[in-house]
């Protein structure tokens, strides 16, 4: 059979669209040009403005703490919200299920907005609480729905099994259940890590003046031509690590 | 009620449906012992109130003079081999057995013992160390059943356990499980829908039909003496003839006419009455076939037929007969008729006969 050449055209247009903004990115944090239009020779130089600059690794401690608290807090709220979805059936979780769903298709810029509005009319006071309420919040859907899909192709004779040699419920969970949603958990996990992360909208609304997020410095950062190559160096770091946590989840999920 | 499993009137509903209607059963101590039904005949239900995982709506169930109907299945004294094993995927072969051990805390040294006696008996030492996936079907059996004994149950469940392995293994399993219930002794309960796995496994079936036990004996008393038309059909192959007593003869045996057939049929059964409407069961190995006629003083229960369809089955041979409205199996050992060398072909006439102590009267349908 002829094999056609449009499969790996197609490829390849993707491949270009997907990666050459990124290329072209990691290119210009070496390059000595200010305004990356030409390649002016490679430099170090933007790597060690970076390095120097406090303000970007303090918004980036900001963000990592929040990241690493809301992903944990939705990794255990959202494995109950899936088990609870999964093993009882009431209209009330109909309302719970559509409840969880609803910050996956919400517009980033309404959640924001209302959440703010939550917080000024409670009163409480916007800051890294603030930030954190509102990640573990969207974080929480996506975690529930992936540790969902594992549960769904679990084994519950597994649990009448473990009851059966003698474990008691909480036993049975704990032993045979957990142990095997595990993947699923730490996969929800990691992509709340990653969206929590990089999240710039819902921030935006729920930041206080003391607490800035790397999204938000970066966007400030954008606002001033001088500072461009150093968002580009610090892109290129960025860009490194999400490739390691992508690489690191897909294990993670093949892992049965 | 004297005896080591003791269900006493169990039922249980699924809505509407009765899964399990007021069912007594007793079984022995180390006894093999077969529910035995089409799915859906509640005998998995049954499996599963003994095991705990279904509370009963009433009744009770007793296990070494305990009543354990109330207790939640960790803590009875009962172990299941479930029918896709539910072996503990996260876990080797070595840690799935030590499971139930760990769970009752058992001393390391103990559960050791324990672990590394039943590797031995199911013989998969040298497979310790691996996960259920890298085993075989039958393998994986042998774990799920050692993973139950090393508990020492007082009752082992076992839920089809032969269902999901291909034909060969399935014989060569039932060979190790007769063994295995030998040498460990305890009471085996096998639920299945395989009449022949019931029959070589166990002491005495329990005959289940929608909901109800039909008949509890041994599988050489289910197959001679079987009292209702299901178990008769359920466990072997039957003809049945539907007809009335006309004569009570001497020594209690009966003369019945049967609808569709030219002569009555004469058979020994000393519970029926005379104009009773019966059912009559022959097992298709007990009717002869004959080419000619019977000579007079062998012409009990003779009757005529056209061969209409022959199946060669190597140790033995079976005939469809086509006897007035009848359609009637028999079963020969040999692929020849007596009375004749000639092979039989489809459209030859034959005669059968069936001797009167052959024919046994079973319950009609609806008949308690």
């Amino acid at each position: 059979m002829k094999r056609s050449w449009l499969p790996s055209l197609i490829t390849l247009v993707v491949v270009v669209f997907l990666f050459a903004p990124l290329v072209v990115l990691v290119m210009n944090s070496f390059n000595a040009s200010r305004f990356g239009g030409e390649w002016d020779g490679f430099t170090w130089n933007w790597y060690e403005k970076l390095w120097a600059a406090d303000e970007v690794w303090e918004s980036l401690a900001v963000t990592l703490k929040i990241a690493v608290s809301a992903s944990l807090a939705s990794m255990i709220l959202g494995t109950l919200a899936a088990y609870a979805l999964h093993c009882f059936r009431s209209w009330l979780q109909d309302v719970h299920q559509m409840l969880i769903t609803v910050p996956l298709v919400m517009p980033d810029i309404l959640m924001g907005m209302s959440l703010l509005a939550l917080f000024v009319i409670s009163g409480v006071e916007t800051g890294l609480l603030t930030i954190w309420i509102a990640h573990v919040t969207f974080c929480l859907s996506f975690v529930t729905m992936v540790v969902l899909g594992r549960l769904q192709d679990f084994d519950f004779t597994l649990i009448d099994a473990a009851r059966d040699l003698g474990a008691t419920r909480t036993q049975s969970v704990r032993k045979v259940l957990l142990p095997l949603l595990l993947p699923g958990v730490l996969a929800g996990g990691l992509l709340a890590f990653t969206l929590s992360i990089d999240d710039y909208v819902i921030t935006f609304f729920v930041s206080g003046p003391g607490t800035t997020t790397l999204p938000l410095r970066v966007a400030s950062m954008m606002k001033t031509s001088r500072s461009l190559p150093v968002i580009n160096a610090l892109s290129t770091l960025l860009i490194g690590s999400t490739f390691l946590i992508a690489a690191l989840s897909f294990r993670l999920q093949r892992r049965t | 009620m004297d005896g080591f499993l003791v269900i006493d009137h169990v039922s249980k509903s699924f809505g509407s449906l009765r899964a399990v209607d007021e069912v007594s059963l007793t079984v022995a101590q180390g006894e093999a012992f077969s529910l035995l039904g089409p799915s859906g005949c509640g005998k998995t239900t049954l499996l599963r109130m003994i095991a705990g995982f279904e509370r009963p709506d009433g009744g009770r169930i007793i296990v070494g003079g305990r009543d354990i109907t109330a207790l939640p299945p960790e803590q009875r004294p009962v172990n299941t081999v479930f029918q896709n094993y539910a072996l503990f995927p996260h876990l080797n072969v070595w840690e799935n057995i030590a499971f139930g051990l760990r769970m009752s805390r058992r001393p390391r040294e103990e559960i050791r013992s324990g672990v590394d006696r039943m590797l031995e008996l199911v013989r998969l030492s040298e497979h310790a160390r691996k996960r259920p996936a890298q085993l075989s079907g039958g393998q994986r059996q042998r774990v799920a059943i050692a993973r139950a004994l090393v508990n020492r149950p007082q009752v082992l469940l076992l839920d089809e356990p032969l269902a999901a392995l291909d034909l060969k293994l399935r014989q060569h399993m039932l060979m190790e499980l007769n063994a295995i219930h030998e040498q460990v002794g305890t009471t085996f309960i096998y639920v299945t829908h395989d009449q022949g796995e019931a029959m070589s496994l166990s002491d005495r079936i329990a005959v289940m039909n929608n909901g109800k036990v039909e008949q509890v004996d041994s599988p050489v008393n289910l197959y001679e003496k079987p009292r209702s038309s299901f178990v008769a059909s359920f466990i072997g192959d039957a003809n049945f003839f539907t007809g009335t007593v006309v004569e009570m003869q001497h020594e209690g045996y009966v003369r019945v006419s049967v609808e569709g057939l030219g002569s009555p049929l004469v058979l020994s059964n000393g519970t029926v009455s005379a104009n009773q409407t019966l059912r009559l069961m022959v097992r298709p190995e007990k009717i002869s076939l004959m080419l000619k006629r019977p000579p007079s003083g062998e012409r009990v229960n003779a009757f005529r037929g056209i061969v209409e369809d022959i199946a060669y089955f190597g140790s033995h041979t079976r005939y469809r007969i086509v006897a007035g409205e009848h359609s009637i199996l028999a079963q020969l050992q040999r692929s020849r008729f007596s009375g004749g060398d000639i092979d039989p072909v489809r459209g030859t006439e034959v005669w059968m006969t069936f001797h009167p102590d052959e024919g046994r009267v079973v319950m009609l349908e609806g008949e308690a």
